[in-house]
């Protein structure tokens, strides 16, 4: 028997105003898989990501993570979200607290910990991230690589089911990619759920599990990288996978 | 000239006078700053409630109340409400005006930080979990402040400026103590000792709003 998906988006519809952004999208995730979600800009792949936690209200379809109906009015969607980390490509740290203070407000205020139980935990979280050493750093005083680094800890902290990432190396200097790639790669060995938005093909190629090309807000074609890099069936997957490939 | 305007003699006799007026303009004061501030707040978090039940009314309120003079306002309160049968006096006449009209001008500045605060902020953390409350309160808030600083503070120099309109309703603040000692004793001294007590009373204020908004502009630089 095949395990449950951890994610189980069943045909969902997004609407903004007139605009159609998804159009009956479907996306299962099993545990400890690492889905890459490519496509053109305006393919809405990044409102499906946004669905999945409800940051985006969708117009309609059905939502379950981790066996929790996400779309359910009767949810705790407050307690739900502690399940589903996030990563957004602006990094949104809260400027006025230090690194520490990022990670631990939500274990502190939503989970309930001690400050010290808390404090405890968020230095474990930087550590995974390799900032140990910056845990009393405000925003300002960090590196872009380094404040995503923070955001990755602010949302693995509070032990979530799934991580979902929205264009998370985006807005770096090519030189800091590295870093925050090393930590997302650490974290899928760790066997972390993850969904990741992202354009990074040669991270994709040998981290992914599958490989997830939306268009005009359907998924056009799935499957391993390899087939989807190599052999795309579809002609418009073929035709953005020639394009971002020559760059 | 000297003897009109600074004569020693009446200030030695008025003094006791005008300091009673002072210390009622800063008991004046210490109320109608904290209630202005949280009235303000109050009206700032009820906008953030996109609702439009909640944001017709509260839209006519705010322009209401700034758009309607504080002096004609306190006047209002003070000559109208004892025929609907309400004689609160001078002093509780001044708080109330001044809880609508600067209560108005906070909103609107905090209103300013509040959206002054990027989507993202809140994204960041209600995907953590914490509640639309608590991300105003942990997140918004505290950098929406920091943002409009300068503009709460220039507003809380006007409002202990607009004190002495309680004169008008013989609340026995600064002015009219001053005006008091000045009809007893023939004399102006006293209302340019009420000049010189507001300059020094409010200009380690304005020299702080200076530094803060040069701050702010070197901050946006």
């Amino acid at each position: 028997m095949k395990p449950q998906p951890i994610v189980d988006a069943r045909a969902v519809h997004k609407h903004f105003g007139a605009l159609h952004v998804l159009k009956g999208v479907d996306l299962k995730v099993a545990e400890r898989e690492l889905v890459f979600v490519i496509g053109p800009s305006g393919s809405g792949k990044s409102t499906l990501l946004r669905c999945l936690n409800r940051l985006e209200e969708p117009s309609s379809g059905s939502i379950v993570v981790d066996g929790i109906d996400m779309l359910d009015p009767r949810t705790d969607i407050n307690h739900a979200r502690q399940r589903i980390g996030m990563v957004f490509q602006s990094f949104n740290l809260y400027p006025h607290m230090t690194a520490l203070g990022n990670v631990t407000l939500a274990l502190r205020k939503v989970a309930g910990k001690s400050r010290a139980e808390a404090d405890r935990l968020g230095r474990a979280a930087l550590e995974r991230v390799g900032l140990a050493d910056r845990a009393d750093h405000t925003p300002g005083q960090l590196s872009g690589g380094q404040q995503q680094r923070v955001a990755i800890a602010r949302s693995i902290a509070l032990e979530p089911r799934v991580m979902l990432f929205d264009e998370p190396t985006s807005a770096l200097d090519p030189e800091l990619v590295g870093s925050v790639l090393e930590v997302m790669r650490s974290l899928r060995e760790s066997g972390m759920t993850m969904v990741v938005v992202s354009h990074e093909m040669g991270f994709a190629r040998n981290a992914a599990d599958r490989v997830v090309f939306m268009d005009d807000g359907l998924i056009v074609e799935q499957g391993p990288p390899a087939a989807i890099f190599e052999t795309p069936t579809q002609d418009r997957t073929r035709a953005f996978i020639g394009q971002i490939q020559r760059h | 000239m000297i003897q009109t305007f600074f004569n020693v003699e009446i200030i030695a006799a008025s003094w006791p006078i005008v300091v009673a007026g002072l210390l009622n303009t800063v008991l004046l004061s210490l109320i109608v700053v904290p209630l202005g501030l949280f009235g303000g707040l109050i009206l700032a978090l009820l906008a953030s409630v996109r609702h439009p039940a909640v944001r017709w009314p509260l839209m006519v309120w705010v322009d209401f109340f700034r758009a309607f003079p504080p002096l004609v306002l306190l006047i209002l309160l003070f000559a109208g409400l004892p025929f609907a049968g309400l004689d609160l006096g001078g002093f509780a006449c001044v708080a109330i005006a001044f809880f609508l009209n600067t209560g108005s001008y906070y909103g609107e500045i905090f209103r300013a930080g509040i959206e002054s605060v990027p989507a993202g902020q809140v994204e960041a953390g209600r995907s953590t979990g914490l509640s639309r409350l608590q991300a105003m309160r942990y997140i918004v808030l505290p950098q929406a402040v920091r943002n409009v600083l300068p503009d709460l503070l220039s507003n809380t120099l006007e409002v202990v400026k607009l004190t002495s309109l309680g004169s008008v309703v013989a609340v026995p603040e600064l002015l009219y103590q001053a005006r008091q000692a000045q009809s007893l004793t023939y004399n102006p001294t006293p209302i340019v000792v009420a000049a010189v007590i507001y300059f020094l009373m409010l200009w380690p204020l304005v020299r702080l709003l200076s530094r803060l908004e040069n701050r702010a502009l070197a901050g946006r630089r």
